[in-house]
């Protein structure tokens, strides 16, 4: 597994877990923000068309501020 | 500290509340009824004679010796066996006593070899001391001693039946002590003998799990630690804290002439209440091993010989490669990572070398990969990462839910407690895909086993929760007053969903509805319910949403803030909650305070100094895939070993391999110094000062009882290495480091050595608040406010079985060895386990032609080793099972990079594997036989002339 593929997977473990809160996006979008480093962060922000809805929402929301 | 033996009171307290009055020899007493004469009049310093009573097992009455009269009755009863009623009047010494116990101990003597000079207890033996009390020093019987062989077989203490008294004071303890019941009475009158109850009659050969509790109730030489043979008797203890599991034993470390000679569970110690395991109480003879290393050394390259040099030396060329780095790479090249098998002093000192020195939040911790998911799940449910209760609830418990734990082998001393409340009566579910021990030992019967397939804890506990809801049999006035009803009623609406039953759910996990639904009612309404749990809860893809599925039932049910209940995470390490309260992750300064919190980081940054980052750092997993990517080169490493503990090692090393500094800070050569280029040599916890805290949030003092071998404890080898970096540290002793925990740390505000000197230990929060400490937590109300219940959905791992991979492989751990093996393989306990075995269903192992003992390959999508089978059907049918404590099995090498989805906790449990018979090593052993080999060669200093 590359790390862009780990990165990829986590995102998407994430917004798996996150789709019985209130807003799975800005569920998912928070915890990335709160628990991955901004290098990770930029490098997932450039490949959200490997994720899932959720997360893809989620990483878009984040690179948005 | 001189040598002072510990108090015997001869019986135990009694727990009444009721208190009674008597006088005994004249001294008014009053003590809780239920209290025997004999430990009134020890409390009151009036010894009376005793050979079969001990204060750690209950009153038997057999030796005599203890007799006393008691104004108005008739005869001289046992004051063991006799309780203080109110207004009795007692005499303990008399002419008439003084006789009987003479003629009594005459003909104990009798049977007992007189050779007490050449002894190896001569000066630490009761029978002899009161043997003396009573005025006999020979006997008019003879010598009848029985011409007995001695038991050496256990490698740490001899049986020699010839000394033997029988009082069974060492039957009684391993039953009520251990709770093993290893040990019997044989025979009778002149030829009763002490008995391991085997063919060949050998405590190694035998249930005897080596705790040390029959060696501790010995009032003889009958039962001896080899060391006291060997050495002699202490002369000087100091009381410490162990450095295995997270049970946190407090010893006694007995020395002579400055060795240790013995550790002795200290009878006082909150977390282990005198008792011990073979770990902590025997295996500590790695501090000495000859594989240690102390001196520094260093080396270009991985491919290089080891240079030893000297500490000034070491530390000027590990800064200056860490500053070379700095500057090539940028500060985030940088990282670090702290060792919940150090103190909190040495970890604080870690993550603040990298925060404050490198730069940057990428400093992680190993419990990364053990309980990191507890940290999350119970942070976000109750508002604090950590258990709920203190170790001495579960003499409160009436229902005990065991999930993903294997207490008698991970935290053989609490498990000992379990058992002892087990066997008055306490009820037992095991949630666990493995027959662990207390699914069926002697005396103790699980109620409800359910053998779950591994990876499937979430949907599990979601169908005990549908139970529960369903049937109505939650605690609907504890919600209502203290969680929010809101978010209650949006989990009990989704946990009710037929999707959520037993019965729906039952294809998944493999349990049978009905023995679901049956350990759900009795959860639900067996009185007072704690839920204990340990690594099979977190190291799974949903060990964070298992923790709030758990926390979940706790507050449904109304099990919480009270004695008796509570959510208790049994932490793998001696100090990982330790290691998480003292910031060593990535995203948190110390008492789990987010580095975005601007408050919280500018209280940092005053009190130290320099600006620090405001966004997280790496994991751990995280570093390594950075390495690998060319943008992380650098190291620091504090009593880890990556490559063996953390799992697919070919990723492990690939990561370290790429790095261009990697420093190890260790007792050994372990594997991860393979691709080390720094090496600095450790201390043990035998040679520093400082503090760990156990599972129950109990902070509690280690005592330096030698100096370091290598001439530097721990934490001034990282305080060199930052001064070295330019960072203007100061600290005199690990006392100032925790003062500076307290003054930046709300939950360790009230904490310091004096204060921990003075109450022996503390349970944090230890503040305004509560002064004395927490023993139990959420009394009132959540630290959070209300508790939060967690929709917790099963979300089945990526990690599939299928044709080529058709079993799934779980790990563990064993009794004897601790983690990597580190430090039990360089001990005698290899007796024990001596290399790592596949355990495999009989079934299983049919349809492959595959015996016990046959050597098999074990191979998954990330790997493959070799090891041998164990056929057994402890595990179910399609379930393997090994543990990861030798480097040769290299048992990481098969487990994936699938992890937690919250917190990257690897996910140890769930590896789809496949078994064939082998014939030998595979290939990644044999290449990393001679790595390892070439890796480690050294060349040593040569003494100037």
């Amino acid at each position: 597994m590359t790390s862009l593929e780990r990165l990829v997977l986590m995102a998407n473990q994430i917004a798996a877990n996150q789709m019985h809160e209130p807003d799975p996006i800005a569920a998912t979008a928070n915890h990335i923000h709160l628990f991955w480093d901004p290098r990770m962060k930029a490098q997932i922000c450039e490949h959200s068309d490997a994720l899932n809805a959720t997360a893809a929402a989620a990483v878009l929301q984040l690179a948005n501020g | 500290m001189t040598y002072q033996p510990q108090a015997d009171f001869g019986t135990p307290p009694s727990r009444s509340d009721e208190m009674v009055n008597c006088t005994i020899d004249g001294i008014a007493v009053t003590v809780p009824a239920g209290t025997s004469i004999l430990r009134a009049a020890a409390e009151q310093d009036v010894a009376i004679p005793k050979l079969c009573a001990t204060d750690s097992v209950k009153a038997f009455g057999s030796c005599r010796l203890c007799l006393v009269e008691i104004e108005g009755r008739r005869g001289t009863p046992a004051s063991c066996t006799t309780p203080v009623e109110a207004g009795m009047v007692i005499s303990t010494q008399s002419p008439n006593l003084s006789n009987l116990r003479r003629n009594v101990m005459e003909l104990y003597v009798s049977d007992h070899p007189l050779t007490c000079s050449t002894c190896g207890a001569d000066g630490d033996c009761e029978l002899q001391d009161q043997a003396a009390a009573v005025g006999v020093s020979a006997s008019r019987y003879g010598d009848k001693a029985l011409p007995l062989a001695k038991d050496s077989s256990n490698p740490y203490f001899d049986f020699d039946p010839a000394m033997c008294i029988v009082c069974s004071r060492c039957v009684r303890a391993c039953d009520e002590v251990q709770g093993t019941l290893a040990l019997t009475v044989q025979g009778r009158g002149w030829d009763s003998a002490i008995s391991a109850g085997t063919a060949s009659d050998s405590f190694l050969g035998s249930e005897c799990v080596s705790c040390g509790a029959c060696v501790q109730a010995c009032p003889t030489a009958s039962l001896i630690e080899k060391k006291v043979v060997e050495l002699g008797v202490p002369d000087t203890s100091t009381v410490t804290t162990c450095a295995y599991c997270g049970v946190g034993c407090t010893f006694r470390a007995e020395t002579r002439d400055g060795q240790v000679v013995r550790m002795v569970p200290e009878k006082n110690g909150k977390a282990n209440r005198g008792h011990s395991c073979v770990k902590g109480r025997f295996a500590w003879g790695y501090a000495q091993h000859q594989e240690r290393i102390l001196k520094p050394m260093i080396r270009k390259s991985i491919d290089d010989p080891w240079r030893e040099v000297e500490w000034d030396e070491a530390f000027a060329y590990t800064a200056a490669e860490l500053k070379r780095i700095s500057a090539t790479h940028g500060k985030h090249a940088l990282g670090g990572i702290t060792s919940s098998r150090c103190t909190n002093e040495e970890t604080f000192l870690v993550q603040k070398l990298v925060r404050a020195g490198f730069g940057n939040n990428n400093v992680d911790t190993c419990a990364r990969v053990c309980h990191s998911p507890t940290g999350y799940g119970l942070k976000t449910t109750f508002g604090t990462s950590a258990g709920t209760q203190d170790f001495d609830s579960v003499e409160d418990c009436d229902l005990m839910l065991v999930i993903g734990a294997n207490p008698t082998d991970g935290h053989p001393v609490f498990a000992s407690r379990m058992k002892r409340r087990l066997r008055e009566g306490a009820k037992l579910i095991v949630i666990d895909p493995r027959r662990i021990d207390m699914v069926h030992m002697p005396h103790i019967e699980a109620d409800h086993h359910l053998a779950l397939r591994p990876g499937t804890n979430v949907a599990v506990l979601t169908a005990m929760a549908h139970v529960i809801v369903t049937e109505g049999l939650a605690n609907e006035a504890f919600v209502r007053e203290r969680c929010d009803w809101d978010e209650y009623s949006h989990w009990a609406d989704f946990v009710a969903q037929d999707r959520n039953s037993p019965e729906f759910l039952q294809a998944v996990t493999n349990v049978p509805a009905p023995a679901l639904r049956e350990a759900a009612r009795a959860y639900a309404t067996g009185g007072n319910s704690a839920i204990y749990y340990g690594l099979g809860v977190t190291e799974h893809s949903q060990g964070s949403s298992t923790v709030m599925a758990i926390a979940n039932l706790a507050m449904a049910c109304g099990m919480i803030g009270r004695r008796g209940v509570g959510v208790n995470p049994l932490r793998g390490q001696n100090n990982v909650q330790g290691a998480c309260d003292m910031g060593s992750f990535p995203h948190e300064l110390s008492g789990y305070r987010h580095v975005s919190d601007g408050d919280t980081r500018r209280l940092f940054e005053a009190d130290w100094g320099v600006p620090l980052d405001p966004e997280p750092g790496l994991r751990i997993p995280n570093m390594l895939d950075a390495a690998t990517d060319g943008v992380f080169k650098a190291i620091y490493i504090q009593g880890e070993d990556i490559l063996q503990s953390d799992p697919n090692t070919v990723h492990v090393s690939a990561g370290l391999k790429a790095m261009e500094c990697v420093i190890v800070h260790d007792l050994f050569l372990n594997e991860t110094a393979n691709y080390a280029h720094i090496f600095l040599p450790g201390s043990t916890f035998l040679e520093k000062n400082g503090t760990f805290t156990n599972a129950e949030r109990r902070i509690q003092m280690v005592r330096k009882v030698m100096e370091p071998l290598n001439g530097l404890e721990d934490w001034e080898v990282t305080q060199r290495l930052a001064q070295e970096m330019g960072l203007n540290w100061s600290y005199a002793h690990p006392s100032e480091i925790m003062d500076e925990v307290a003054r930046l740390t709300p939950t360790f505000a009230g904490v310091s050595f004096a204060k921990l000197d003075q109450e022996g230990s503390l349970q944090w929060p230890v503040n305004a608040a509560a002064p004395e400490g927490s023993p139990i937590m959420h009394i009132d109300g959540f630290v959070r406010g209300k508790g939060k219940f967690v929709v917790t959905d099963y979300v089945p791992t990526d990690e599939k079985t299928g044709p080529r991979f058709p079993l799934l492989l779980t790990t563990g751990r064993i009794l004897s060895q601790y983690n990597v093996g580190a430090q039990t393989r360089r001990t005698e306990n290899v007796v024990w386990h001596q290399e790592d075995l596949l355990e495999i269903h009989p079934v299983d192992a049919e349809d492959r032609g595959i015996k016990t003992g046959d050597w098999i390959k074990l191979a998954s999508r990330a790997g493959e080793t070799t090891l041998r089978a164990t056929v057994t059907d402890r595990v179910a049918p399609g379930v393997v099972y090994t543990t990861f404590h030798h480097p040769a099995t290299q048992a990481n090498v098969v487990t994936t990079e699938f992890s937690d989805w919250a917190t990257n906790c690897p996910e140890y449990k769930v590896t789809a594997v496949q078994i064939t018979p082998s014939n030998g090593p595979t290939d990644w052993q044999e290449d990393y036989e001679a790595l390892s080999e070439r890796s480690r060669r050294i060349v040593h200093e040569v003494a100037a002339e």
